[in-house]
């Protein structure tokens, strides 16, 4: 049965990379001794699948992974005994079980939501704060994206769905995944440009608050494509 | 959250940050203003490299079970940490609580390698503690040293306060309580390390003089006081069963060279390489009993989450009880998906069933060690490893499915002629034709040979402590040599060659029988720029060269001189239980070929019986 993960990364874990958080998964379910599966042959391992990998430096409330399990606890179980084996910092927030035809975790993601916070010494944050809504009014915005060979302007605006205000940190809904993906970073540079102060690649500090999935046309949380484990379950038997 | 030493700036600046973060799975938090003796264990090279040492996570998890210690850990910061570190005057930090290392009571280093030395200065140096023990004041920590390269201290000995000579779990206690009783008692520093010389085991450098002859050589190492002992005896824990594991080592978010759960079956070999310094220092031979480690491969595993288990000891196949771990550990864990890893295992029947069933045969391949080419060579170094052993090991791996073997040689070695050199062409020659004798239509595929060669250095406490090196020319004019030779055989094809760099050997040949007078090259090669020695790409022989010129160093005369068989060596004043006698009479008997039986065939009263356990006792 395929399983989807929620969890969240914070302080010092930030520091640590997709693949290392990879294998950090793998050995905490070996530790927590769930029901996971194994893949045949001389080296057997847990087939995992990561939604969209976090930046080094990017905290989160919102990233997801899906497993393969043989049997579970319901859902609430689940998640006690699996956070029993985590570090501070690093919490599994749910546990669901997904339809049998269901898109894995990384094929699914469409969106993300991003809350920029500001490290000391770098701006005024009031500055960015007052001009988001004249930023994001324009009709396009333009920025030179970098790759190996070459060098080429790309309009990020139909990229960002949202960008406000909230709670007095900026936030932002940007498209993530294969298809159309934008980096939180990116964003900012470009703002920094509009309001033509210099960019510093130090200043924000990014977290992201959700991960989301395309439902016709609505970003919904990718967490929605599966459901509660009420009761204890196991895999039928072929 | 937990705070950290470093800036996100400079975390997200550096390569790897969470090498500098702590926090780990199973790493000990304690609150520091609730312990008397605060300990920094250090491993002087990268975090992947230390994290994979077994011997700290076992201190660290000895020290920790004391209530009034907490023991945290420190790894050499890499070159770009470092240079940051350097520039913005940033003190090295503890992994654990973050706090700057020049406040914790005690810094021990583990010394695993004489390649690491300058990452000792670069430790001290980056924790703001004076490198030069003569100059630390009562405020720094004491600096103590422990592990294979405290057998000889003394090139380093003037930058440590201590040293630790043997086997860690026997009187850490001691020194521990002794230096809380002096805190209580108004401590004093230059009081504390007298006391601590009484400690057996405990080596206080500073309190020994050193006499030379006019030749360079030693003529006395001579405590100060009357107090202090004469010889230093190393430590040894006489029951293995009865030793502390660490049942839950501290696991890396990163992964490191040993990312697995590590079994050490056994202490010492029984072998009696000569050679082989872990083979000497480590007698006698002692192993853990088969149940004991059945119940920490269960706990270990469980309590780090590890997929893999690998088995340590300096010769596998010598543990008395190794088929029935071994097929334990398969049917216990191999269900569940962990990997078996077996290292230094010798091909027989056995060991090629049980490599079947946990490697993949196509794509593994099959080691050898028998270090020299010829029969004669390996009588020289009582490697016990005969070329028909070898020869039906490798038919039976072939047989077996496998098709790729690897064949560990060492160059340089005493008595070395130019036939015994070549001799390591015509084994390799001689494995591919057990291969081609196997009908066509029975074989898997290409056969392909690989052999490498590294060059030998003599080291203390072994029978070839006496022997002489060479010149980087001759040991390159030698690899050329076993190479063309290599291109002449009919299998060539099938075949293949490969050395390591003879200037790290000759650096390794100084540091490793060098005396005092080396400390100031070694400050001296640091103070020029050298770190990370071991890495090929950050090892300036030139740099050391001209360190060893500019304080008066010849180096020929720790490599080339022959050393006179009564010569007193610079690590003389410690006592390893092993005899200089036996080993004066294993250095003679690899002179004339003669080998000498291992351990379990019969005792050949080298000494270390007195340690009352082990192999000594059961036959």
């Amino acid at each position: 049965m395929k399983i989807r993960m929620k969890f969240s990364k914070n302080g010092p874990l930030k520091f640590v990379g997709h693949l290392d958080i990879m294998r950090y998964f793998q050995k905490v379910f070996r530790r927590s001794s769930v029901d996971i599966a194994y893949s045949k042959g001389y080296s057997p391992h847990q087939i995992l699948s990561f939604a969209a990998p976090l930046g080094l430096g990017v905290t989160s409330d919102g990233e997801y992974l899906d497993a393969e399990f043989h049997s579970s606890e319901s859902s609430a179980d689940m998640l006690r005994i699996i956070n029993e084996q985590m570090n501070e910092g690093i919490e599994l927030l749910e546990f669901k079980l997904l339809p049998d035809k269901c898109k894995n975790a990384m094929s699914s993601v469409a969106g993300a939501d991003y809350r920029i916070t500001f490290r000391e010494g770098y701006y005024d944050e009031t500055l960015f704060l007052d001009n988001v809504s004249e930023f994001i009014s324009q009709e396009s915005i333009f920025i030179i994206k970098k790759t190996k060979k070459s060098e080429k302007e790309v309009d990020i605006r139909p990229m960002i769905y949202e960008m406000d205000v909230v709670d007095g940190h900026i936030f932002m809904k940007l498209a993530t995944g294969s298809v159309n993906n934008l980096k939180p970073n990116l964003v900012m540079e470009a703002f920094c440009r509009y309001l033509g102060v210099e960019h510093h690649k130090f200043a924000f500090q990014i977290h992201r608050l959700e991960t989301y999935l395309d439902n016709d046309g609505n970003l919904m949380p990718l967490g929605s494509a599966g459901e509660e484990i009420i009761a204890p379950i196991k895999e039928k038997e072929d | 959250m937990p705070k950290l030493a470093l800036s996100d700036e400079i975390l997200l600046t550096v390569d790897k940050p969470a090498r500098y973060i702590g926090n780990e799975v199973n790493s000990v938090k304690k609150d520091p203003s609730k312990v008397d003796v605060r300990f920094v264990m250090c491993f002087p090279d990268v975090y992947e490299i230390g994290m994979s040492h077994l011997g700290i996570q076992l201190l660290y998890d000895m020290f920790n079970r004391r209530e009034d210690v907490y023991c945290e850990r420190v790894y050499a910061p890499w070159t770009d940490l470092d240079a940051i570190m350097r520039e913005q005057k940033i003190p090295l930090f503890a992994l654990e609580s973050q706090d700057p290392i020049k406040d914790f009571d005690f810094l021990g280093i583990t010394i695993q390698y004489e390649m690491c030395y300058t990452n000792i200065l670069q430790v001290l140096d980056l924790s703001q503690i004076p490198i030069w023990a003569k100059d630390r004041s009562e405020e720094d920590p004491i600096v103590i040293g422990g592990g294979p390269c405290t057998y000889n201290p003394e090139p380093i000995a003037e930058f440590f306060d201590l040293f630790y000579i043997g086997e860690g779990e026997t009187v850490y206690d001691e020194l521990l309580d002794l230096y809380k009783e002096e805190k209580k008692n108004g401590y004093n520093r230059e009081r504390f390390l007298r006391k601590a010389a009484g400690v057996e085991g405990i080596y206080v450098p500073s309190l020994y003089n050193v006499s030379h002859h006019e030749d360079g050589t030693v003529e006395a190492i001579t405590p100060i006081y009357d107090d202090v002992p004469k010889t230093v005896k190393k430590q040894v824990v006489s029951d293995m069963s009865e030793a502390t594991y660490p049942e839950k080592p501290v696991v890396p978010y990163i992964k490191v060279t040993q990312d697995r759960v590590v079994l050490e079956i056994q202490r010492g070999c029984i072998r009696g390489c000569r050679f082989c310094q872990a083979g000497m220092i480590y007698r006698p031979n002692r192993y853990r009993n088969l149940e004991t480690l059945k119940e920490y491969a269960y706990k270990m595993l469980k309590n780090t989450g590890h997929g893999e288990i690998s088995l340590s000891s300096l010769s596998s196949s010598d543990y008395p009880e190794l088929k029935e771990l071994t097929y334990f550990l398969i049917e216990e864990f191999g269900r569940q998906g962990v990997n078996i890893s077996l290292p230094s295992l010798r091909i027989d029947a056995f060991s090629l069933d049980v490599m079947s069933k946990v490697q993949d045969i196509k794509k593994s391949s099959l080691t050898f060690a028998p270090e020299a080419g010829s029969q004669r060579m390996r009588n020289v170094i009582n490697k016990g490893l005969t070329e028909e052993i070898i020869l039906s090991g490798a038919m039976e791996a072939f047989k077996g499915g496998w098709n790729k073997v690897k064949l560990y040689f060492m160059l340089g070695l005493p008595g070395e002629t130019e036939e015994d050199q070549k001799g390591i062409a015509y084994l390799a020659q001689r494995i591919a034709e057990e291969y081609f004798s196997i009908p066509k239509h029975e074989r898997n595929g290409r056969v392909q040979i690989t052999a490498s060669a590294s060059f030998f250095v003599p080291k203390p406490f072994t029978p070839f402590q006496w022997a002489t090196m060479k010149q980087p020319k001759d040991y390159m004019d030698s690899a050329h040599l076993v190479n063309d030779t290599f291109r002449q055989q009919v299998n060539r094809k099938c075949l293949s060659f490969k050395w390591h760099d003879a200037k790290t050997t000759i650096l390794e040949g100084v540091l490793a029988r060098g005396d005092r007078k080396l400390a100031s090259s070694i400050y001296e090669a640091y103070k020029s720029g050298c770190m990370f020695d071991s890495w090929t790409e950050y090892f300036y022989y030139d740099k050391w060269m001209d360190a060893f010129e500019k304080t008066g160093i010849d180096i020929d005369f720790y490599t080339t001189r022959p050393r006179n068989l009564d010569e007193v060596f610079p690590w003389d004043f410690i006592d390893i239980g092993v005899t200089k006698e036996f080993m004066k009479r294993e250095w003679l008997n690899a002179m004339e070929e003669k080998v000498t039986p291992n351990c379990k065939m019969q005792c050949s009263g080298c000494g270390a019986a007195r340690y009352k356990g082990g192999i000594c006792y059961e036959n």
